[in-house]
């Protein structure tokens, strides 16, 4: 049990930081969702991939 | 959905919950300091014959502290972020809003109740959840309208990513649903025995050893579920909304939001320590606390990061203080329970005042911190008034915070003083000390813990005061404050 929840722990940070790398997400634009939460704001919307555009900034 | 052409956030039951909140940690936090006062002068438990003694009051301590001072803390701050988060009014679901002003009519009349059934001594005598059977009933009714409001308004968000409080809310919400249901599995006896004895009483679907670890796997995951994991969620949103600073590290936060899931459950059964339970079950219950440690300060370093470049801050805004506070009582509380789950250590600390110090430095210092300045920032947003004193808040935070530590600290002493004690033997075996004499030393240690009480709910007064100038007669605000909160 405990080395199945260290493998999981280590996969999941690879994969939060190679996601993030490929510009399928950023995790860390979500942080701006508490800070411009005004019912008219834009939405962050970022757990949808990015657009094509962005993904093409990223790389 | 409507259009959001002149649509604005509503508080309505956010509001509600806010005055359930004042309401019950001043009367929860009373209570608790008169029992401490009674332990340190026993002729305190007659004031008010039945109804004041130790044992009638103790419960209704714990359960107006946990459900009726956090769980109002936590649905108030829950209606006034989630819609923000999630970029929807409640105003634009009349159902939504339905459910919501119902959940708070049904949870005033489950909260009364409570309060009356435990002062007459009707309990199903379960630590945090000693409430019987139809007011359990009614809990579940409770909770599953909060889940409907909830995902309802889930369901109709403009912001498509769940922000990471989200995530801690329906944490919270699963996670006491499924270890509720389980622990207070019961028979009401009056229907199964003939219609014999009161309607009031039940038993245990469990027994023995059974009964211990469903109930420490309920009694753990309550701090799990109800002191930890809401309370994260408020700190997400508010320290960085109020700071005007994003999360330091939206990757460590959703790491320590599954690290905390996956490990938490395990963790119960350090309560049980050197009891009948099978020892692999002990020490898996050892071994998972000290892996929380982890996720734990992984989130409280998170916040403090946060802070990074803008620790002025920390002077200038004392609603920052009170949450800073809270996040390092949240790192000493959580490093502090996987020391006492050590068997060894636990060897001493088990009975002793060493495990109320520590629950107390986490909802004194993290739980409460945190949900004052939760209030406190909702305040000037949902009463559209400048919060009354800033004077006030900061003369109640060092109040607070030395109570705090009086607390704590009387409680380590008093605790391995007591440990130590029961311990000791004779160069024959015998045991050198009988029950009283650990009573003698520890009176002192008692006294300073009642003392501690009073500057606590003092402070706690204090807040109610300034909560209740700000709604009345603070000066009105012609515009919403973006980040720091206004005070006079």
């Amino acid at each position: 049990m405990t080395i199945f929840l260290v493998v999981m722990l280590y996969w999941y940070i690879v994969y939060l930081y190679r996601s993030e790398k490929k510009g399928e997400k950023d995790y860390e634009k979500l942080g701006k969702i508490a800070l411009d939460d005004e019912l008219d704001s834009t939405p962050v919307n970022t757990s949808d991939p990015l657009p094509t555009d962005n993904k093409e900034q990223n790389k | 959905m409507q259009s959001n052409a002149a649509l604005e956030y509503d508080y309505s039951v956010a509001k509600l919950y806010t005055y359930t909140a004042i309401l019950f940690g001043f009367v929860g936090m009373l209570i608790g300091t008169l029992i401490a006062a009674q332990l340190a002068f026993p002729e305190l438990n007659y004031l008010f014959g039945e109804y004041g003694t130790f044992s009638r009051l103790r419960p209704l301590h714990t359960n107006v502290v946990i459900y009726g001072f956090t769980v109002s803390g936590v649905f108030a701050t829950f209606y006034y972020s989630a819609q923000r988060v999630l970029k929807v009014s409640m105003a634009e679901s009349k159902f939504i809003m339905f459910v919501g002003k119902l959940q708070f009519a049904l949870y005033l009349i489950a909260a009364t109740a409570m309060v009356v059934t435990e002062l007459m001594g009707i309990t199903q005598s379960k630590e945090y959840a000693q409430m019987e059977w139809p007011l359990d009933l009614l809990i579940v009714v409770i909770w599953v309208l909060w889940g409907v409001a909830m995902f309802g308004l889930i369901g109709i968000r403009r912001e498509k990513a769940l922000y990471i409080s989200m995530w801690y809310f329906i944490a919270c919400f699963l996670g006491v649903a499924m270890l509720y249901l389980f622990n207070n599995m019961a028979i009401p006896t009056y229907f199964t025995s003939g219609n014999l004895g009161s309607v009031m009483h039940s038993v245990s679907m469990y027994s023995g050893t059974n009964d211990a670890l469903v109930q420490w796997w309920w009694g753990h995951n309550a701090v799990a579920f109800v002191f930890t994991v809401p309370i994260v969620a408020m700190i997400y949103y508010f320290l960085p909304k109020e700071s005007g600073q994003a999360v330091y590290s939206y990757k460590l936060s959703l790491l320590s939001f599954w690290g905390l899931m996956f490990v938490y459950l395990w963790a119960g059964s350090h309560h049980l320590l050197w009891s009948t339970v099978p020892d692999w079950m002990q020490t898996m219950g050892s071994v998972f606390s000290v892996v929380l440690i982890l996720p734990s300060w992984g989130s409280a370093i998170n916040m403090l990061l946060t802070m990074k470049g803008e620790w002025n801050q920390l002077t200038e805004n004392p609603l920052i203080k009170f949450m800073v506070l809270a996040s390092t009582f949240y790192m000493l509380s959580t490093l502090e329970g996987p020391i006492q789950a050590i068997k060894s250590v636990n060897a001493i600390a088990h009975f002793t005042d060493w495990i109320p110090g520590h629950v107390h430095d986490g909802v004194l210092g993290w739980v409460a911190f945190m949900i004052m300045a939760g209030l406190f920032h909702m305040a000037p947003r949902m009463f559209k008034r400048e919060i009354y004193s800033k004077k006030l808040i900061e003369a109640q935070f060092w109040i607070q915070t030395t109570a705090v530590v009086l607390y704590f600290t009387s409680m380590w002493i008093a605790g391995i003083t007591q440990g130590m004690m029961w311990r000791a033997v004779d160069e024959y075996g015998n045991l050198m000390y009988s029950f009283i004499d650990t009573v003698t030393v520890l009176h002192p240690y008692y006294a300073i813990r009642a003392l501690a009480g009073v500057l606590y709910v003092t402070g706690f007064a204090m807040f109610a005061y300034n909560m209740i100038k700000t709604m009345t007669s603070s000066r009105e605000l012609s515009e919403e404050p973006q980040f720091r909160s206004p005070m006079a």
